[in-house]
């Protein structure tokens, strides 16, 4: 630090020059080339959540197209391989380009905020995962555009996916897909671990965490563990179907069912990657709408970590029927049962809070009471479906279909647009309109139940999945329409919610800093909140610093204004240990993202592109990571 | 006994049949299948009342501090004792959760076991998956009785039957909802499926994995027979092809092994021997053709020959050229192997 002139520190100057000072800073240049080259979490943040939403919405149509095909029986609406790329593509598209990444997103905007931090660490890590996500989801949709989209199921199970009976780059597309998606999200969950221990505002013990942050910190770490083994699998199948290995053709000495350990050993930890942090972000808002800390701090910590390490153990109920050992089926249905109970005890602690406090029914609150009515529901018949014997008739139904749903949207969905509600006037500055807000909680509610309960019936009169028209005399026809006309309400109440957030950025009433009166970090800065995030680093005394700290949150002190500068702090008790730069705006993870894509997508069509193309891809690291002499590298 | 009864008849108004037969979870024809319907009558029960439970609680707690204080005035004020009476409430519904829970995997547990414990000398049919169709051996301990079907299964009532399972392609997977839970064909591996069927009637079955473009048809039939009718089908099928009765039915036979069909089907007594689509030589004597797809009629038969892909978009039977004339011969020779 000697023998820098122009040491400027916050200490030294009131507080419109610090602002002033800090602005200057870390401001975002205008313009084109200043939009790529931004770090700022709350830019990028913004972008993925965007983004996300744009493939829900477009995923969402393609639902409806099923809907509309399977109305009535034998329907013409899409014809048997369209109708097989719509499916693969709802599914592939909500899970890989939705759920998982609106998640991650909420948490690059909020998860600095909530910690009371400036940045996320690794800033231009993080907008390298944007651009490498968003390239994996034009991969996707352009190829579907293009008639190329991949009709293998989202799960993409061998050998229908395999070099024999998948010829032309379907499939393909579907695997590197998921490969950008997997590079995405590793990189947030890296960011996110560091963010939230080395990052915390002092005083920010590890009690004291908003539940969104810990909920954040164990799903990041089951991004860690379980995303290595779909980039096994899915890089195994791209060797089979390019360069002609044999992981998975019997034939040769390789195993079909390898495949699917594979896939699920990632897909079933797919699901708590979506809905823990669903379940953060209950434990966050619940305190704001029923005027009370939310009860079991402790045991909702507890019982998420508990959530993150059993969702490794249960993977193989999704292969009741492929005929394993009756023992590990056993034990399969035992540890999926299991995991009903952490799952009971978050259930417990929500309403533990609720029999107290005094509710305040705002949209957020309302979601929050439809993702109780739901989520309770896919949790029961979850627990249907561990049952070996039970599942060997519903596995591959409409009832799993009806199941999944229920969890899915009524246990991340309802909570993540209670979330969009609750969060936007700080992400916008503007509120979204209440009166709106309860239609659409009201119409997506009920519009939901009604579209999905009858499904459970289907399943249970014989109705598979994935087919794309069943015959007139099957009972199923009167079930389906009524299914169908249902999911129209559930659009209206969607399209509603896209309308008032639209609506609202411009004609919203204004937000204020703390507009539901809450008790963490995030809601201690303007909305939206300045490129600095806060002007002084808050110190944290307790678990809800707002409620505890009425008239003025204590600061920390004595960060440089020149240059960009966060604080470190220890991993267990935050207590500051040093100031340490953040990263400038840089173009380079734009221009490494886009190399990498070019690779990736070359690599689809030819082995010889992994080659040549990885002399972009060296070139942009090498500038990306060069010594520059910049202040933050010599920190 | 008495409960299971009255679970059943709670959710048989669920299990509409079709026509074309039985294929609900909620209609059960055969032991295991009634156990698996117990089962999910069991667990339906039991998950509901937790849910209602929960949705009371939740919404009491939600009605008895209405409008009782002004929000915003001391969010943190909390009374110890309070707090600690509520754990252990709390605590109790979590102890409460792993009773039931573990009661709930007992009972699977013991329906896993029930439904393995067939009594009697199965009969052993081979059922091999194919996009998009199925192919049925008959086994028998002397090998010159076996017989190759396709589409449909027969089974005498009251005797177990022993399927097993293979895939010559892709993972299919055989579901027949009113007799037993599914079981996945699966290239590279053998499985097994066990059931019996209690009554004399059609259960419709169908592919419950998806395995590419046809995979909504790729259904089949399982025909039960009282035993005696069995034993005079399956010597019925061990007969070559019936012989022409007419000029027509001649020169449908005359097409049939001269023109494309010979070289993927198996007409038994014919110079056709193919064997990449079903075995034809009994073929009027299913339900239906094209798996699941039209009832075998004269009508329909010459509606697949003459356009697959229109019928089934997508599967591997090629459209073969004919005249009218041939077609027609085709068709009517077809409509007559019984």
């Amino acid at each position: 630090m000697t023998g820098i002139p122009h040491d400027l520190r916050d200490t030294e100057v009131d507080r419109d020059t610090v602002e002033r000072r800090l602005a200057e800073t870390w401001r975002t240049r205008r313009g084109f080339w200043g939009a790529i080259a931004t770090v700022d979490h709350k830019i990028i943040g913004r972008r993925y959540i965007v983004t996300a939403f744009v493939f829900l919405l477009l995923g969402g149509v393609l639902g409806l197209l099923m809907r509309w095909q399977l109305a009535t029986p034998e329907g013409r609406a899409l014809g048997p391989d369209l109708y097989n790329q719509v499916f693969t593509m709802h599914g592939a598209n909500m899970m890989f380009l939705f759920a998982v990444p609106v998640m991650e997103a909420m948490a690059v905007y909020l998860v600095p905020l909530m910690v009371g931090t400036r940045n996320i660490a690794f800033p231009r890590l993080n907008a390298f995962s944007y651009w490498i996500y968003l390239a994996g989801g034009l991969l996707l949709w352009v190829a579907f555009a293009l008639d190329m989209g991949p009709d293998i199921g989202w799960f993409g199970y061998v050998p229908l996916s395999g070099p024999q009976y998948a010829p032309g780059k379907r499939a393909d597309i579907w695997a590197q897909m998921i490969t950008f998606t997997e590079i995405a999200a590793l990189a947030v969950a890296v960011e996110i671990v560091v963010t939230v221990f080395k990052q915390r505002a002092p005083g920010m013990t590890l009690d004291r965490i908003p539940l969104f942050v810990w909920a954040m910190l164990v799903t990041s770490f089951i991004v860690m563990l379980a995303m290595p083994a779909i980039m096994v699998g899915s890089t195994s199948l791209i060797l089979d179907r390019l360069v002609g290995t044999h992981f998975f053709n019997p034939a040769e000495g390789g195993d079909v069912l390898l495949w699917q350990h594979l896939f699920w050993f990632f897909g079933h930890p797919e699901v708590y990657i979506i809905f823990l942090p669903a379940t953060g972000m209950i434990s966050s808002m619940l305190p704001a709408f029923v005027r009370r800390p939310v009860f079991g701090y402790l045991a909702l910590v507890l019982s998420m970590v508990t959530i993150g390490i059993l969702s490794f153990g249960l993977w193989v109920h999704h292969m009741f029927t492929t005929g394993l050992p009756r023992l590990g089926e056993s034990f399969f249905t035992a540890s999926s049962m299991a995991i009903a109970v952490p799952a009971g005890v978050q259930i417990f602690c929500w309403i533990a809070t609720l029999w107290d406090g005094r509710p305040v029914f705002r949209t957020p609150f309302l979601f929050i009471l439809a993702f109780f009515f739901t989520f309770v529901l896919g949790g029961m018949t979850g627990v249907m479906v561990a049952s070996v014997p039970l599942d060997t008739q519903v596995h591959d139904t409409y009832f799993v279909v009806a199941h999944f749903h229920y969890v899915l949207i009524g246990g991340a969905v309802f909570p993540l647009l209670g979330a969009v509600y609750y969060w936007y006037p700080k992400i916008v500055g503007r509120m979204m309109s209440e009166r709106l807000g309860r239609w659409v909680a009201g119409l997506i509610f009920v519009g939901f139940n009604l579209a999905f309960f009858p499904m459970h019936i289907l399943g249970l009169q014989g109705m598979p999945r994935r087919v794309y028209t069943y015959q007139a005399d099957l009972p199923w026809g009167p079930l389906n329409m009524f299914v169908s006309l249902s999911s129209l309400m559930l659009a209206a109440g969607f399209l509603l919610f896209f309308i008032d957030a639209v609506r609202s950025a411009r004609s919203g009433p204004p937000a204020g800093d703390n507009p539901w009166d809450s008790p963490s970090l995030e809601w201690a800065t303007t909305s939206p909140p300045p490129p600095y995030n806060f002007a002084r680093i808050p110190v944290v005394t307790g678990p809800s610093p707002l409620w505890e700290n009425r008239d003025e949150l204590p600061v920390a002190s004595g960060l440089r204004l020149d240059r960009r500068e966060i604080v470190i702090t220890s991993v267990a008790d935050a207590v500051p240990e040093a100031r340490e730069s953040s990263p400038r705006d840089s173009l380079w993870p734009f221009w490494a993202a886009l190399t990498t894509s070019v690779l990736l997508i070359g690599s689809i069509f030819s082995p010889w592109a992994v080659v040549w193309g990885s002399i972009p891809v060296a070139i942009a690291l090498i500038g990306w990571f060069w010594p520059k002499g910049t202040p933050e590298d010599e920190a | 006994m008495r409960l299971r009864h009255l679970i059943v008849s709670v959710l048989l108004p669920l299990a509409a049949g079709g026509c074309a037969g039985s294929q609900s979870a909620l209609d059960p024809q055969g032991p295991n299948a009634a156990s698996l319907a117990w089962l999910i009558g069991a667990f339906t029960i039991v998950c509901g009342i937790v849910w209602l439970l929960v949705m009371i609680v939740v919404g009491v707690a939600l009605l008895r501090r209405r409008g009782a204080a002004e929000p915003a005035d001391t969010p943190l004020a909390e009374d110890p004792g309070r707090e600690r009476r509520k754990g252990a409430v709390v605590l109790a519904a979590v102890l409460a959760t792993v009773v039931i829970v573990t009661g709930l995997t007992v009972i699977s547990y013991l329906a896993t076991h029930s439904l393995t414990a067939a009594s009697g000398e199965p009969l052993v049919v081979r059922l091999r998956g194919y996009q998009w169709w199925w192919e049925v051996t008959y086994t028998s301990p002397s090998p010159d009785r076996f017989v190759t079907s396709a589409n449909e299964i027969r089974v005498p009532v009251g005797r177990p039957v022993r399927l097993e399972l293979s895939a010559a392609d892709v993972i299919h997977s055989f579901w027949v909802p009113s007799l037993a839970g599914k079981q996945d064909l699966i290239p590279g591996r053998d499985n097994q499926l066990t059931f019996t069927a209690e009554r004399p009637g059609i259960y419709r079955a169908q592919c419950a994995e998806f395995c590419g473009v046809q995979h909504a048809r790729m259904a089949l039939v399982v025909v039960a027979l009282p035993p005696d009718e069995f034993a005079a089908w399956l010597d019925g099928q061990l007969r070559d092809a019936a012989t022409p009765a007419n000029e027509e039915e001649a020169a449908g036979r005359e097409v049939a092994s001269g023109k494309a069909c010979a070289a993927c089907h198996t007409i038994r007594g014919t110079p056709a021997a193919g064997t990449l689509g079903p075995d034809l030589t009994h073929v009027a004597s299913r339900q239906t053709i094209a798996a699941g797809t039209l009832p075998t009629t004269r009508g329909s038969l010459a509606a697949w020959i003459a356009d697959p892909q229109g019928v089934k978009p997508g599967n591997k039977m090629p459209m073969v050229p004919l005249s009218a004339d041939e077609l027609r011969a085709v068709s009517a020779y077809m409509a007559s192997l019984k």
